[in-house]
């Protein structure tokens, strides 16, 4: 009885000792929550406040109100944006271009890794990279400046190409049927170099041993890139695919927003474009609040729903 | 040894080839650009100028520099990306160290709600509408705060203090009666120095070439960044008569579309030029950061 009582003390001072310790500590390391600090508030002001919100979406925004004072009206401006006759030409649009982009633009990077990784020539290797990463710093506007001037009907240098082999004259930016091609490829043009940097980082976590003992086994190159380098980067892949994936319906507003023109609009028009059209130019901000709001949970369900696939899959996930 | 094959020839022939084309794709729009700027702009509307330039004239780079409103966009831009990155470095870094600590008690917590935001957010709408109750509409601030961190360069930070500075180094300093303050400003920065180029490149980039949060937030024209300037010559073709017309051109539209073009080829140069120039040299530790970064995420 005395002993059992003995014990349980033990325990709860143990307890009380560990509990005692760890705000020993904290306060002994109280200068790190200085440091992090700032950032905890930059958070929750611009991050977490936002979410907080996002409630407008419910509610009818009257700016003297507040979000707090505004009336509740339910769903009635995500059953407005669901029976709209923009709703599936917005969907369409989005999902059209995300999965363009994530078709033909997410294995281009990992197959110029795979070449630039195979250049022996040190100076050939830095000239390549040098190269292809750079369009990376060119900025949205210029770059779609530089696609208006490259593809301007009387003045571009494609159309002038076109005429000097006898061709006519292709208005390509007021064509909605050439939008997301012009789209895709202009981005793959500026971002595939610059994401290729990843995978070789991957690349050069390989086991030179694995590469060493193939060669003795008499393995070609292409053999080992198969065998070796592919297997060896798969973990990134599936992150990087599963971080595409689950943002694929925020097709980049910035560049869809500036190739934009009232004649391609039927295929250039997405979610995040006409959240700004609708909420900031045409000042209804509950509506695309609510619209916004539609986004970004399917957005966060595929970004779950990929993941939970790899990690049923393989055994890498983000989380 | 093991002689290469003929596959592994014919391999590495097709390799150097294939990049070959890869390198011409990429660079040829970039020369063109630049050919362009100081061409000819009726030999280059015609087709004649093809890469390298013909006719030169620097009369485009001329009446971009003479241009008020590019000017003030350039100085504006070049405000904003100092004093935008000097926040930015300050906040990654101190929101870094720490994370990377293992002594850190709720690091997992806010390593959790922070890394959330990277996923989920309130969307355009209720974060135009914090701004605003914030008093920050058509102030510099609206440019600079509400990009403070960026949690994705953070992690970058984070692991790099990981692998790069040894623990038993700040165990010792700390046994010495070193505060972590001054282990930080003393011993951390100091060993830093290559990541933190690397995210003074990345944020200066992004400052120097963002334009979306001036078109939502600001509406005096005098606090315009050089993008937004930019967007409105290259994009809605909108041109100050300044720009255009130059004593006795007054009367020749025709010339004047082709000093448009002009114009449009040069100011893409001279925007960009600023990062192309640093870029070079900050190479070798962007990829190394990225590595650092990226391999134990």
């Amino acid at each position: 009885m005395n002993n059992r009582v003995g014990i349980s003390k033990n325990t709860l001072t143990r307890k009380f000792n560990i509990k005692n310790k760890k705000i020993k500590k904290m306060f002994n390391t109280y200068q790190l929550y200085l440091f992090i600090l700032p950032s905890l508030t930059y958070f929750i002001v611009f991050h977490y406040a936002p979410m907080y919100g996002v409630q407008i979406a419910f509610k009818d925004f009257i700016a003297t109100k507040g979000i707090w004072g505004s009336p509740w009206v339910g769903m009635k401006h995500l059953n407005r944006f669901l029976n709209s006759y923009y709703f599936w030409i917005l969907i369409k649009n989005t999902a059209g271009i995300a999965l363009y982009s994530l078709v033909a633009g997410f294995p281009i990077p990992i197959i110029l890794a795979l070449m630039i990784n195979e250049v022996r020539n040190k100076y050939f290797k830095k000239l390549v990279q040098t190269v292809t990463y750079a369009p990376h710093f060119i900025s949205t506007v210029v770059m779609v400046g530089m696609i208006l001037a490259f593809l301007s009907p009387s003045t571009g240098i494609i159309n002038q190409i076109i005429k000097s082999l006898g061709g006519e004259p292709i208005s390509f930016m007021t064509k909605p049927e050439l939008f997301k091609s012009i789209y895709v490829w202009s981005g793959i043009w500026q971002s595939s170099g610059w994401g290729s940097i990843i995978y070789l980082a991957a690349l050069t976590t390989i086991d030179v041993q694995l590469h060493e003992a193939a060669i003795i086994d008499g393995a070609s190159r292409l053999q080992r890139i198969w065998h070796i380098n592919i297997p060896g980067i798969i973990p990134t892949i599936v992150i990087l695919f599963i971080l595409s994936a689950g943002g694929i319906m925020n097709v980049g507003f910035e560049k869809v927003f500036l190739m934009q023109n009232p004649l391609n609009m039927e295929s250039s028009d997405v979610i995040s474009t006409y959240v700004y059209r609708s909420g900031l130019l045409g000042a209804q901000f509950s509506f695309s609040a609510a619209v916004g709001l539609f986004n970004s949970v399917i957005n966060f369900g595929l970004l779950i729903l990929v993941n939970t696939i790899a990690k049923r899959i393989g055994e890498t996930s983000l989380w | 040894m093991i002689s290469t094959s003929k596959s592994d020839k014919l391999f590495s022939f097709t390799n150097y080839l294939l990049l070959c084309i890869i390198l011409i794709i990429v660079l040829y729009p970039l020369i063109f650009v630049v050919s362009a700027s100081i061409s000819d702009p009726y030999l280059v509307s015609r087709g004649e100028m093809w890469l390298l330039p013909k006719g030169i004239t620097f009369e485009g780079y001329r009446r971009v520099f003479q241009n008020d409103e590019v000017l003030t966009g350039y100085r504006n831009t070049i405000f904003y990306t100092l004093f935008g990155t000097l926040i930015n470095l300050f906040m990654t870094l101190t929101c870094a160290y720490p994370l990377s600590r293992k002594d850190f008690i709720g690091r997992n917590f806010f390593m959790a709600i922070f890394t959330f935001t990277m996923f989920f957010s309130g969307g355009l709408i209720p974060s135009y509408i914090i701004i605003k109750k914030l008093g920050m509409l058509n102030k510099i601030w609206a440019l600079i705060i509400p990009n403070a961190v960026s949690m994705m360069n953070v992690i970058i930070v984070r692991t790099f203090f990981q692998s790069n500075i040894p623990s038993q180094l700040q165990e010792a300093a700390e046994i010495d009666g070193c505060s972590i303050v001054r282990l930080f400003t003393n011993i951390i920065l100091p060993l830093s120095k290559p990541i933190i180029a690397v995210m003074a490149l990345f944020y200066g980039v992004q400052h120097w070439n963002s334009f979306f949060a001036a078109l939502i937030y600001l509406t005096d024209r005098s606090l315009f960044p050089l993008q937004l300037i930019l967007r409105e010559i290259l994009i809605q073709n909108q041109m100050s008569s300044q720009m255009l017309m130059t004593g006795n051109e007054l009367d020749l539209i025709a010339k004047q579309a082709k000093a448009a073009e002009l114009i449009k080829y040069s100011i893409m140069i001279v925007s960009t030029l600023p990062v192309l120039v640093a870029y070079p040299f900050l190479q070798r530790f962007f990829v190394h950061g990225i590595m650092v970064g990226a391999i134990k995420g």
